[in-house]
């Protein structure tokens, strides 16, 4: 082992493995969505066992045990299921999914450093050995010698492979008296390996070439087998594997087959571990101690686990603030070029012959080309597919239907649809959310809806699509739709509309999104309290995104997401006031117009309300909160642009002129000071000036008063902005 | 910017260099720059970069003394105009004025001063406590005090003239855990 401060590599190694563990399980998640609709073919049940034994050995690695034994029942079984000496059946198939959510719950815990209740996998691990137990008797009726559950208790030794490195002679170790002290423990049977004994010429005397696979048979800790090897840690690669005797036929199996196969290749036994060694970046540490890997692995699995990592996607792991200081620059050399440009236009006016100045161009254009290639390469480095926050909506139908006692069918479509890491995070609680909702309030139950005849199994469809510089997610479901009238008379109830309202069918499903509005005539303990369909809009509005309704009753309900692929630009709207420039979400834009005379209307108490088509709406001067000075400060020779904010509700702003659409880059102001009220960021424009961006969600809660300029006299303490508290 | 001015802020940035590249024993180093007609100093350890003054684009509902932000290859940096952060007029900015980029707990910051006077290497027992006075309430910012050729250059504690942004960073996290 190197000397180096061996916490913080541990540490790493550890971040890599739990890294790998959510790539793995994941994977699993998928994979396994597909069982109950269509089984799991050899190869996937494959890659099952693959995830679930590379978990166990890193597990071991890093001393999970709780990990270690779960995992090793859960590998057994699956092992049992490969080689078809289980059948995987309903119960297996469901057995399989449950414990595949244990897994991910110990990991998770593991990760987190956090302890689960002593008896948190008791149960399933206990149905598992169960299941162990009798898959083997109905399959294996002649098992006569020890009964094999997969605990330890059949354990008879250990299996020793232990291969000297070339050096080892020189540093004064000699193999023979390694061996001659592991006998002193028990019986031993030794194989000795002439794999890497070159021909006589190439042989050097001062290198050892032979290697020993001893199979052990002594009833010591493993600590004690290990002691042997100590003192050669760096000179042999060693690896201690318990030697489990499983049932009658495996023994069989394993002297008929095993040791031969051992005899021929005993290198392909370690080449595993030693892969799941370098994998999770240990390689200095070659004793790998994976105890209770299965004593059998057949070679085609070994070669699986190769061929499975050479065809797959080549991969690195880059720290996301890299990502973001690339992305930066990118957005800066855009900036820089667009100056160049303007610069270079000014002097083929003046200075250059309209030949250079042409050519000069024609160099510009090019440069343009690449840089913009460069930018949507850089954008395509943080792009995921949508797979990461769909996959794990699978467990949690189930549990949500299981809880209910509803039978639920997920279908999801267009898992590769990719879009921005950051939004994806984003998007993690809204659909968690919604989906649940679905299962709970949108679904009728098994029994009501047999007495419907619809199919008893209720249906949750969840698709994502491209749709410009958009993505578009819909969470349909095939239950009882949205009762218009409930929800108009709940709306009139709960004082969101007036008594009377004249509400289109459309309007009257918008009402749920209405904050202080939850339909659940009985509230559960599944969907929860107090968070309603107003926090989703809320969460979805956060990122830029919008949503809708559309229900028919009896048939079902559809929620339709739309959401900008990337949180790093916006598409805004360059506003002017006086000389200021501000950028305004172009999402939030309902319409623009210049006010007449009568649509204003005074407010007693100070303020103005804009009149749109019967509607009145409160009129935010951006001069004024802004102190933004030569501006137009009459409204009916101004624009007034109506947006709507992520509550639903809406403001009327004014402003000099609008200047253009544009597609602008996030800044954060909080990064160097802090956030500004009204304001959402900051971005920087062709000019390399920097214009900010509006919050329309602050703005229209800001009073006018707030904003009147501090006393410059006083030092006053910078008042911390109630932003985040919503 | 004059020829003059660029050279010394080329030196400004070599010393700064050279401050960073290893310790001067019990030496200490400060950029030393005029507000007003006042000498002031800051840790050269702080100083990110020097650069002449350009138009900010100004924020909404801050305090006077907050010239607004600038673009700093990419960064959004607040400019603070000292004259007025210490209770005097706004400062008619020029493009003769100088801001300092400074980091304070990993923010950066831009100080508009008039102008960048000198890079001063002082021993740290050469740094006189500032006097209590009548008004020693908002002075927390004050470090202590040199002497340098008879005029006096007040050392500036910077981590406490900014604390108001980087303590209200704090307290929005919490919120944004609630």
């Amino acid at each position: 082992m190197s000397q180096a401060p061996v916490s913080v590599e541990f540490e790493r190694f550890r971040q890599t493995f739990f890294e790998e563990c959510s790539e793995m399980l994941a994977d699993m998640e998928e994979r396994l969505s597909r069982l109950q609709s269509d089984g799991l073919d050899l190869e996937e049940l494959n890659a099952v066992f693959r995830a679930v034994h590379s978990i166990k050995a890193g597990a071991g690695a890093f001393n999970y045990s709780r990990l270690v034994q779960f995992t090793h029942t859960f590998e057994y079984l699956l092992d049992r299921l490969r080689d078809g000496r289980m059948i995987l059946d309903g119960d297996i198939g469901n057995l399989i999914i449950q414990s595949a959510d244990i897994l991910s719950e110990m990991v998770a815990a593991a990760r987190e450093e956090r302890d689960l209740a002593p008896d948190f996998e008791i149960q399933i691990h206990a149905t598992l050995k169960n299941a162990l137990g009798e898959g083997e008797s109905q399959t294996e009726v002649k098992t006569q010698t020890a009964t094999m559950t997969a605990d330890q208790t059949a354990q008879i030794g250990w299996l020793v492979d232990f291969k000297p490195k070339p050096q080892m002679f020189r540093h004064a170790n000699e193999p023979l008296l390694l061996i001659r002290e592991l006998k002193s423990l028990g019986e031993c049977q030794i194989t000795t390996s002439l794999h890497s004994l070159p021909s006589l010429e190439a042989l050097k005397p001062e290198d050892a070439y032979l290697s020993f696979y001893i199979k052990l048979r002594a009833d010591v800790p493993e600590s004690r087998v290990y002691e042997v090897f100590e003192f050669v840690d760096g000179d042999a690669d060693i690896t201690i594997e318990p030697w489990v005797l499983a049932t009658g036929p495996l023994m069989v199996d394993e002297d008929e087959q095993g040791f031969g196969f051992f005899d021929q290749d005993p290198l392909s036994q370690i080449s595993e571990s030693e892969a799941a060694a370098e994998r999770f970046g240990v390689n200095e540490t070659i004793i790998t101690k994976s105890p209770n890997s299965p004593t059998r692995q057949s070679q085609s699995n070994a070669q699986n686990t190769n061929g499975g990592q050479a065809g797959s996607v080549q991969s690195i792991r880059v720290e996301l603030n890299r990502v973001d200081r690339l992305v930066n620059t990118v957005g800066e050399l855009v900036i820089a070029q667009a100056m160049l440009r303007q610069e270079i236009a000014v002097l083929t006016e003046t200075v250059l012959t309209q030949g250079q100045g042409l050519h000069a161009n024609e160099s510009l254009d090019s440069l343009e080309a690449l840089t913009r290639e460069l930018q949507d390469c850089v954008m395509a480095i943080r792009m995921q597919p949508v797979k990461s926050v769909f996959s794990r909506m699978p467990r949690l139908v189930r549990e949500v239907a299981g809880k209910l006692n509803k039978h639920v069918r997920l279908v999801m479509i267009g898992e590769h649809t990719e879009l921005d890491k950051t939004v994806i995070e984003e998007l993690a609680d809204p659909l968690t959310h919604m989906i649940r909702n679905s299962v709970d309030h949108g679904l009728e139950s098994t029994e009501k809806r047999i007495e419907l005849g619809k199919n008893p199994e209720g249906e949750i469809k969840l698709t994502a699509a491209h749709v410009g510089s958009n993505i578009l997610i819909h969470i349909e479901d095939d239950g009882a739709g949205i009762n218009r009238e409930r929800v108009y008379n709940k709306a009139i109830e709960k004082g969101i509309i007036a008594a009377g309202a004249k509400l289109t069918d459309d309007e009257i499903c918008e009402l749920i999104f209405a904050p202080g509005f939850s339909t659940a005539a009985a509230v559960t303990d599944v969907s929860g309290r107090g968070v309603g369909m107003d926090v989703v809009r809320r969460n979805i509005m956060k990122i830029g995104g919008r949503i809708h309704i559309s229900s028919v009753e009896g048939k079902g309900s559809r929620f339709t997401l739309v959401i900008p692929l990337t949180l790093a630009v916006l598409d805004g709207m360059l506003l002017a006031v006086g000389k200021e420039r501000y950028i305004l979400p172009l999402t939030s834009i309902i319409e623009s117009f210049v006010p007449t005379g009568d649509q204003l209307r005074p407010l007693v108490g100070g303020g103005t309300l804009v009149a749109v088509r019967g509607d009145y709406y409160r009129l935010v001067r951006l001069n004024t909160i802004f102190g933004v000075s030569h501006s137009q400060s009459d409204p009916t020779k101004a624009l007034i642009v109506l947006v709507e904010t992520a509550s639903g509700g809406r403001i009327g702003l004014l402003v000099d002129e609008l200047i253009g659409q544009q597609q602008v880059v996030i800044k954060s102001l909080k990064e160097n000071y802090i956030p500004v009220p009204g304001l959402s960021g900051a971005t920087i424009l062709g000019d390399g000036r920097v214009a900010l961006i509006l919050d329309i969600e602050q703005l229209g809660k800001l009073s006018d008063q707030h904003l009147k300029g501090l006393d410059p006299v006083e030092i006053p303490e910078l008042s911390v902005p109630q932003i985040h508290a919503a | 910017m004059s020829t003059s001015q660029e050279t010394k802020h080329m030196d400004t940035l070599r010393a700064i260099d050279q401050a960073r590249s290893g310790p001067t024993g019990n030496l200490r180093q400060f950029v030393s720059f005029r507000v007003a007609s006042e000498d002031y100093a800051v840790d050269i350890l702080s100083v990110r970069e020097i650069k002449g003054w350009t138009r900010t684009t100004s924020l909404p509902s801050q305090p006077e003394y907050v010239r607004g932000v600038l673009n700093l290859r990419g960064a959004i940096v607040p400019v603070f105009d000292l004259n007025c952060r210490f209770g005097a007029s706004l400062t008619e900015a020029t493009s003769k004025h100088v801001v300092i980029i400074v980091s304070v707990k990993n923010r950066l910051v831009g100080l508009l001063v008039d102008m960048v006077s000198d890079i001063l290497s002082v021993a740290e027992s050469a740094i006189g406590p500032v006097p209590e006075t009548e008004t020693t309430e908002n002075i927390a910012f004050l470090e202590g005090i040199l002497s340098i050729n008879d005029s006096m250059v007040v050392i500036l504690n910077l981590d406490a003239l900014f604390e108001n942004i980087t303590m209200a960073d704090e307290a929005n996290d919490g919120l944004k855990v609630a």
